[in-house]
């Protein structure tokens, strides 16, 4: 795309198209920019969810929940989710990116196959996975497999990797498929060079493929450690949050203080902390990439 | 699939001496760690996705004797009429109303808005506001501004509708598709909006004979993308509704596991027939919507 500024069509008149903006700005004001200065203002009140008075108590829901054990949890749940997922779809998606990018027989079946999983709903998943992983009626007892059959989910460390490996499951895919446009735009004459100097394949891989794709890998991480943050139903359907606490995450505490234990106070302060945490995420990613990604997209790059 | 993924290299020809030279070159043609995975993964996506189809085909007594991964012996319909009689048909047509409610009137006013921001962007401090307000709307999750959203819908008394769950849906399809439409808007030549202009059309006459044509494909891919993630909304309908009556297909699904937890073919059906619908649209969308994909999500 161009990267002429917004507006370069314009040829005058610019008064006479500016109602038409008005429709959209008014729906995404009312629910979008509206709720998130009302979360901020919810976070400073003992609001319960049960009626529309609305009680304001100044800092005690930051207190209750800044000194509350479990939210120091709730965070490293949500990181060590985050981390391992990182690691384990960021590997797995270049190497499949750069298969996808240079094969063409087999690409058409296995773009159609790959993207299934992103087609599936969070809950439709989950209530698979649920299913599958049983250690009764599950197929690892149905094939007799002693390695699946193990109580994926009654267990917290292994309960942890299963919520790792369903986000992989339902992404890398997408991942795989942003990687194979980063491939695609590597200039052949590098290969022919290294090829030219004798390098081998594998130092091909590390010396070229992988310098260039740098900014496909920050974009697909923003995307996949921003994105982590909200996990919500595929948790909430595989564990709830359990065993005892161990899938715990930023969004599923939220929600059972807010929903569940009729504490919107609280659980608007925790909201604040997740927004928080998504935005120092990004712009963290953004200062890495050393190229401000997000905003020549923003220009329409 | 010849590559979707950039607008800005045209599908690879086989016949193009350049593509054959890298295809020659190109170190990861005989990529063996990369095909491993590959093929692997497609193992891993595809195996749960056929025991889902085969079991929802088998009685609740075979599911637990057989190899889980064997064809039914005797494949039966019974758990798919046993999901439709539980209501599905009323919770389809709730998902039905979801999706079109909110993604067709989302597409609109983006397209509209879009369109407001590429024409008269340039000399509207205005315009770059709002279009600076939906890119950073961009960044705000939806989980965490559920709770004042809980509340205005109790305000508005729309608590356990289908609008409660329409409205805040379409407000965050805006900000994406705001984006991707602008983007293609942008390509349109410029002589053609001043041909336009030198006819007399007005700017709505100009959005639709002009815009809206040229911008079809980026309409279609927003669309499908949109409806994607509204279908397979669950924490707006979790929480702004209550009812069965109310129920779209993920929630209903939930519920349904929990109802019905020991009969698992039957609860695998109805995955699938949630499914069904998105799967055809996207055999008929695909290319769109990759290519949608990566113009909204940048390279």
């Amino acid at each position: 795309m161009r990267t002429a500024p917004p507006g370069s069509n314009n040829a005058g008149g610019s008064g006479s198209v500016s109602w038409m903006a008005w429709p959209a700005l008014i729906a995404f004001t009312l629910f979008g920019v509206v709720p998130l200065l009302g979360v901020l203002v919810l976070s400073f009140s003992s609001w319960t969810g049960q009626t529309t008075d609305i009680p304001f108590s100044g800092l005690d829901s930051w207190r209750a929940v800044l000194s509350d054990p479990d939210l120091p949890h709730a965070l490293w749940v949500t990181f060590l989710i985050m981390a391992l997922s990182w690691l384990v779809q960021t590997p797995i998606s270049i190497l499949i990116g750069v298969f996808l990018a240079a094969r063409h027989r087999y690409r058409a079946v296995l773009a159609v196959l790959y993207f299934i999983p992103l087609l599936l709903s969070q809950a439709a998943i989950s209530i698979t996975y649920k299913a599958l992983l049983d250690p009764n009626f599950g197929l690892g007892a149905g094939l007799g497999f002693p390695f699946l059959q193990q109580d994926w989910l009654g267990d917290g460390t292994l309960a942890i990797g299963v919520v790792v490996f369903v986000v992989s499951w339902q992404f890398i895919p997408f991942h795989s498929l942003i990687y194979q446009g980063g491939v695609r735009q590597i200039p052949a004459s590098m290969y022919e060079a290294a090829q030219i100097d004798g390098a081998g394949r594998i130092r091909q891989f590390f010396n070229i493929t992988l310098p260039q794709l740098k900014y496909t890998i920050i974009t697909s991480s923003t995307l996949m450690v921003v994105g982590s943050l909200t996990f919500f139903d595929l948790i909430w359907v595989l564990t709830a949050g359990g065993p005892g606490g161990a899938t715990q995450s930023l969004a599923v505490d939220m929600y059972q203080r807010g929903f569940k234990a009729n504490l919107m106070g609280p659980a608007s302060a925790i909201a604040v902390i997740l927004v928080l945490f998504g935005l120092l995420l990004a712009l963290g990613l953004r200062r890495l990439g050393g190229r401000d990604q997000a905003d020549s997209q923003l220009e329409g790059a | 699939m010849p590559t979707m993924l950039d607008r800005r290299t045209p599908a690879p020809v086989r016949k193009d001496p350049q593509v054959k030279a890298r295809r020659r070159f190109h170190p990861l043609h005989w990529n063996f760690a990369g095909g491993l995975a590959g093929w692997l993964w497609l193992a891993i996506v595809v195996i749960p996705i056929y025991w889902i189809v085969i079991t929802s085909l088998k009685l609740q007594d075979d599911y637990y004797d057989a190899n889980p991964l064997a064809w039914p012996s005797d494949p039966t319909l019974e758990n798919y009429r046993f999901v439709l009689e539980n209501d599905f048909v009323r919770y389809f047509m709730n998902s039905v109303i979801v999706t079109v409610g909110s993604v067709g009137p989302a597409v609109l006013v983006s397209f509209m808005a879009a369109y407001a921001i590429i024409r008269g962007g340039a000399g509207s401090r205005f315009l770059r506001t709002v279009n600076g307000l939906f890119l950073m709307g961009l960044a705000i999750p939806l989980q965490a501004v559920i709770i004042p959203i809980y509340l205005i819908i109790i305000r508005i008394q729309m608590y356990d509708t289908l609008g409660a769950i329409i409205m805040p849906s379409l407000a965050f399809a805006i900000p994406l598709s705001v984006l991707v439409l602008a983007n293609f808007i942008r390509d349109v030549p410029k002589e053609l909006f001043e041909s336009m202009r030198m006819d007399g059309a007005t700017e709505w006459g100009t959005l639709w004979r002009l815009a809206f044509p040229l911008t079809r494909p980026a309409l279609v891919t927003v669309t499908i993308y949109q409806g994607l993630t509204v279908w397979n909304g669950f924490v707006l309908p979790l929480i702004l509704t209550q009812s069965p009556e109310q129920r779209t297909l993920p929630l209903a699904l939930w519920e349904f596991q929990g109802q019905f937890s020991v009969n698992i073919p039957a609860v695998l059906a109805a995955v699938v027939l949630t499914t069904l619908p998105i799967l055809t649209l996207y055999v008929i969308g695909r290319r769109q919507l990759l290519s949608g994909l990566t113009a909204g999500f940048g390279k």
